[in-house]
């Protein structure tokens, strides 16, 4: 059984994350203890609510240093929400506030105007479907390959991932002509705008993949 | 356009799924999580359950429904009855919930939509609105249909986005269970009128129902209940009929 971190620190829907990861198979330890996040053999970052709360959060538990430890070591983390936002340098939910920085790029508010000049609805609520950006399919992406051809997943969020670097994109979806981040990874590191535990089975095959795949030392 | 969802509203009166016309006249059906869960696995987008008797001491048996739904239905459930406070939210959110849908306290004390989305976001907050017509307009009642508020719904609904909530759930009692078609001029003038997203309820009887509420009363999803628990209309079908229409709704294989 694979033993996943699960980082409890008041900011998230942790009960159905957890509910999705054991479904999936993990054996999750849904913890705050900066050490047994450091050793974990897999992380997972919930998050729900605002950047800057959400890295108080973390700060106020001495978290972020572990978190970059257990990064550095090569094993697989996923960002999930929030919990990806926050990988990034920096967000601007009120104000701007320093994040993890393990992924270079900031996160903004999803544009009030849609393409065509409309009102959006903010937040971006509902199911959105899953556009690979580095190739033509997911087939053979560590966490979303085998997915299928329909592959939506639900969004809850007011604020999006911009990468400053493209290639660190995997997954985009689209929101009335407007490109949201769905997806994004570099080597270890892997996280979901969207949430995966509320995605049905395509959120649960994605679990799985994550809760399997390997790493490199 | 926003995905449209397409939503199964549960109302429970525990330990039964019920259904009746206009909120009133109630059927027991069976257990609530049996049809969750068989809803989950035809594609339906959510799940709302509505605690119809809600009271101060007997939230058990809901507080049960909700985990063991949470156990094995990975989409999003909102769940609404008697949330009156933080701490309600907090208990319905920790059992699995992932909204908490408000009315009647709502109306009593408005403020409560904005504690409960500084505790947990705007996104976990639902205002459920139930209208009736009246005078040319609608008026907002609590208490499951039963207490009149001599509230403006447009203006409450507006009042209740302004306040926190994420979404708005817009239940017409005059159409409730009669399965012929939603409020069209409720919905029209609430949506109009919003920029967060609006769930209409009551009323869904045939599949181009759903159509119409989503193409001219500018609905976000769509809340059914009576059509699903009594099997008059398969999800299947329903967003068959949806993706034909050219609505943006989830395909699911």
């Amino acid at each position: 059984m694979s033993r996943v971190a699960l980082i409890d620190y008041d900011r998230g829907n942790l009960l159905s994350v957890e509910r999705a990861l054991s479904y999936s198979g993990a054996d999750v330890d849904i913890t705050d203890d900066p050490d047994r996040v450091a050793t974990a053999e897999r992380v997972v970052l919930p998050g729900v609510g605002a950047f800057g709360d959400a890295m108080d959060g973390l700060r106020e538990r001495g978290l972020i240093g572990p978190i970059r430890q257990f990064v550095a070591s090569g094993r697989p983390f996923l960002g999930v929400c929030v919990g990806m936002q926050l990988m990034f340098n920096e967000g601007e939910e009120f104000g701007t506030h320093e994040g993890l920085g393990l992924l270079p790029g900031r996160v903004v508010a999803i544009p009030a105007k849609a393409a065509d000049g409309s009102n959006q609805k903010i937040p971006h609520i509902g199911w959105n479907k899953l556009c690979p950006t580095r190739c033509d399919d997911f087939q053979g992406n560590a966490l979303l390959g085998g997915i299928g051809n329909t592959p939506y997943t639900y969004f809850v969020h007011s604020f999006m991932a911009l990468p400053s670097d493209k290639t660190d994109r995997v997954a985009d979806c689209d929101y009335n002509g407007i490109n949201i981040c769905a997806a994004v990874n570099r080597n270890n590191i892997w996280g979901c705008q969207f949430h995966p535990e509320k995605s049905g089975e395509v959120g649960l095959r994605i679990l799985q993949n994550f809760i399997t795949m390997g790493w490199q030392n | 356009m926003q995905n449209i969802r397409l939503i199964a509203r549960l109302d429970v009166k525990a330990p039964n799924l019920i259904k009746g016309i206009h909120l009133e006249g109630l059927r027991k059906l069976g257990d609530p999580g049996d049809f969750a869960r068989r809803y989950y696995h035809d594609g339906v987008d959510e799940i709302i359950y509505i605690d119809t008797m809600a009271s101060l001491y007997e939230r058990n048996t809901i507080i049960d429904l909700i985990s063991k739904t949470a156990e094995n239905v990975f989409i999003p459930i909102t769940v609404g009855g008697g949330v009156r406070s933080v701490n309600d939210a907090r208990t319905l959110l920790r059992s699995g919930a992932d909204k908490v849908a408000v009315n009647t306290a709502a109306l009593k004390r408005p403020e409560l939509i904005t504690e409960i989305s500084r505790v947990f976001g705007s996104q976990c907050v639902v205002l459920s609105i139930q209208a009736k017509q009246q005078d040319g307009g609608w008026e907002a009642y609590g208490d499951n249909g039963r207490e009149r508020s001599g509230i403006d719904v447009i203006e409450w609904a507006a009042k209740g986005a302004k306040l926190g909530a994420g979404e708005i759930l817009v239940t017409s009692i005059d159409r409730e269970g009669t399965r012929q078609g939603f409020d069209l001029p409720l919905l029209q003038a609430i949506t109009g009128s919003l920029n967060i997203p609006v769930i209409a309820s009551g009323g869904m009887g045939a599949l181009d129902h759903l159509v119409v509420a989503v193409k001219e009363g500018g609905a976000d999803a769509v809340a059914m209940a009576h059509v699903l628990h009594y099997q008059e209309l398969e999800l299947t079908d329903i967003r068959r009929h949806a993706v034909s229409a050219n609505l943006n709704v989830r395909i699911c294989t």
